[in-house]
C-alpha cells in the first residue's frame, strides 16, 4: 500500500496540470504562481520553465529535449530534474503524469 | 493611493467571501459570529462583482465563496461567474446541503475551480447529530458525487473534536471513497460558537496524541493518492500559528453585509473599526482601514513577542485567541510556551462536560 518511492514517469507520458491547478503570472504578487485547491505555490524559475511545458500535448521526452536545447544543458541532468519535479508535483496532486 | 505607510504593504492572496450567514446546518463550532447578519442586509450581486474585480486588482488570486451556506444565495451561479470573470480562482466552500444537483452543471460552466465540502463524522447518525440536521450526511455524499461527475477537484474538510477525533481513519477512507484529492483534518478553533461549546468539543490529550500518530500513518499509507493536511490543535500545541499568515498581510474577509475583516473572528476584538465595501474600495480598506493597521508591524507587540526572534514568522500568533484567553488582544497568543498564560491551556482542556451542544441557530 505504501508507494513513497518516486514514481517512474514514462518518456511517452504527456504530463499536464489537472483541473483546479493553474500556472499564472501576476505582477502584483511578483511573478509566476501555481494555484491549487486552497493553496498557492511560488515555483522557482526552473520549475516555471518545466511546468509551462506540461500542456498535455508534449511528451516527457519532448519536454526534456526542448529544455536541454533551450538551456544548453546535458539531457541526462535535465531528465533527472524534470522527473524529480514532476513526480513531486504528482504526489501532491498538482500534476497528471 | 495616497498616504502610503513607510514600508510597502504586502498584497493579499486570498479573499474569504462570506456571501451569507444563512445555513441549513447548525454546527456547534460554526465560525460565523454569534450575531448573524440578516438576509436583508446582504450585499447584492453587483456589489459582490465589484468587490471581486477590486480584489483581483489588489493582487488577490483565490476567492473562497463561503458562508453560511453560499448556495443559499439565489445568485450563486452569477457570483461564481463574476469571480471567474474577474480572473480569480474560485473555491466553493459548502455544507453540501441546499445545492441542487442540477445547479452543478451551471456552476461548472461558470468556471468553478474547486469545491470544499465539510463532513461531520464517518457515520450518518453521528454526523447528522453534530450538524444538527437529519439527512445531512447523505446529501453531502450525493453532492460530492456530483462534484466528481463534473470533473471538479474536491477537498473534504473534516472538522475534528472530541466526538469524532477517534474516527480520523474512517473519515479519510470516506474522503477517498468520495473521490477527494485532499482532506483537511481541521481541529475546531475556539472562537464564537465553538467557544460557547468548548467544554463539549475539547478532545483529551490522549485523543490528540493518537490523532497525530494516526495522521502520520495515513499519510504514508495514502501517499500520492490523497493529500492530508493537518496541524496540532491549538490548546495542545507549544508554538503559535501565524494566524491568517499575519494580520493584514495575506488575506481579507468580507462579511455578508460588506464589512471587511482581517480574519473571520476579528469582530470579537473590542474597539476595532471596520470599514464597509459599500463606502470604500477594497484597496482603500486594505491600506487605510483602522482594523487592518491595528496589528500590522511590531509596534503593538508586548513581551515576550516584542524581542522574540520568531516574531517575524508567527507574528505573535492569533489576536482573537489572545483576547479570548487573556483579555488582551495585544498579548502573546497563549498557545506559545513563552506566554505567561500558557499553563492556563492545560487547565482549560480539563474542563469537559458531556452535555448537549449549544447549536448555532
Amino acid at each position: 500500500m505504501n508507494d513513497t518511492a518516486p514514481r517512474s514517469l514514462s518518456p511517452d507520458a504527456r504530463p499536464r496540470l489537472p483541473r483546479g491547478v493553474r500556472l499564472v503570472h501576476n505582477e502584483a504578487q511578483g511573478g509566476w504562481l501555481l494555484l491549487a485547491p486552497e493553496r498557492v505555490f511560488k515555483p522557482d524559475p526552473i520549475a516555471v520553465e518545466i511546468v509551462k511545458r506540461c500542456t498535455g500535448t508534449a511528451t516527457l521526452a519532448e519536454i526534456v529535449d526542448d529544455l536541454a536545447a533551450t538551456f544548453n544543458a546535458p539531457r541526462e541532468r535535465v531528465m533527472a530534474d524534470v522527473t524529480a519535479l514532476l513526480s513531486g508535483l504528482a504526489d501532491k496532486k498538482l500534476l497528471e503524469p | 493611493m495616497d498616504a502610503a505607510p513607510q514600508t510597502p504593504l504586502p498584497r493579499p492572496l486570498g479573499l474569504l467571501a462570506e456571501l451569507t450567514h444563512r445555513c441549513p446546518l447548525a454546527c456547534p463550532y460554526c465560525s460565523n459570529p454569534l450575531r448573524l447578519d440578516a438576509r436583508e442586509d446582504e450585499l447584492d450581486t453587483e456589489t459582490w462583482a465589484r468587490v471581486f474585480r477590486e480584489a483581483a486588482a489588489l493582487g488577490v488570486l483565490q476567492v473562497h465563496l463561503s458562508g453560511g451556506e453560499p448556495a443559499a444565495r439565489r445568485d450563486i451561479v452569477e457570483l461564481t461567474a463574476a469571480a471567474h470573470d474577474a480572473g480569480l480562482y474560485t473555491n466553493l466552500i459548502t455544507s453540501g446541503v441546499g445545492v441542487a444537483s442540477e445547479r452543478f452543471a451551471a456552476l461548472s460552466d461558470a468556471g468553478l475551480d474547486h469545491v470544499q465540502v465539510s463532513i461531520q463524522d464517518s457515520e450518518p447518525e453521528s454526523a447528522d447529530r453534530i450538524a444538527g440536521y437529519r439527512g445531512a450526511f447523505a446529501r453531502k455524499n450525493a453532492l460530492a458525487a456530483e462534484v466528481i461527475r463534473h470533473g471538479i477537484p474536491l477537498t473534504v474538510n473534516a472538522v475534528m473534536h472530541r466526538a469524532n477525533i477517534d474516527h480520523i481513519e474512517a473519515m479519510v477512507d470516506l474522503a477517498l471513497a468520495l473521490g477527494a484529492g485532499r482532506v483537511e483534518i481541521a481541529h475546531v478553533q475556539y472562537y464564537g460558537w465553538a467557544l460557547k461549546n468548548r467544554d463539549r468539543l475539547m478532545p483529551t490529550r490522549e485523543q490528540v496524541e493518537r490523532a497525530v500518530a494516526t495522521v502520520e500513518a495515513l499519510r504514508a499509507r495514502h501517499h500520492g493518492r490523497i493529500v492530508i493536511d493537518a496541524v496540532v490543535p491549538d490548546y495542545y500545541a507549544r508554538l503559535p500559528k501565524a494566524c491568517v499568515g499575519g494580520w493584514g498581510r495575506r488575506s481579507l474577509n468580507v462579511t455578508p453585509s460588506g464589512k471587511v475583516l482581517p480574519c473571520h473572528a476579528a469582530e470579537t476584538i473590542p474597539g476595532l473599526v471596520f470599514w464597509n465595501v459599500r463606502a470604500h474600495s477594497l484597496a482603500d480598506i486594505w491600506q487605510n482601514a483602522p482594523a487592518f493597521n491595528a496589528f500590522r508591524g511590531e509596534d503593538w507587540m508586548q513581551e515576550p513577542c516584542r524581542t522574540c526572534p520568531k516574531r517575524g514568522e508567527d507574528f505573535g500568533g492569533c489576536r482573537c485567541q489572545a483576547l479570548a484567553l487573556t483579555g488582551d488582544a495585544r498579548a502573546a497568543d497563549p498557545v506559545c510556551h513563552l506566554s505567561p498564560h500558557h499553563s492556563r491551556l492545560a487547565e482549560l482542556v480539563l474542563e469537559r462536560e458531556d452535555a448537549a451542544y449549544d447549536y448555532r441557530r
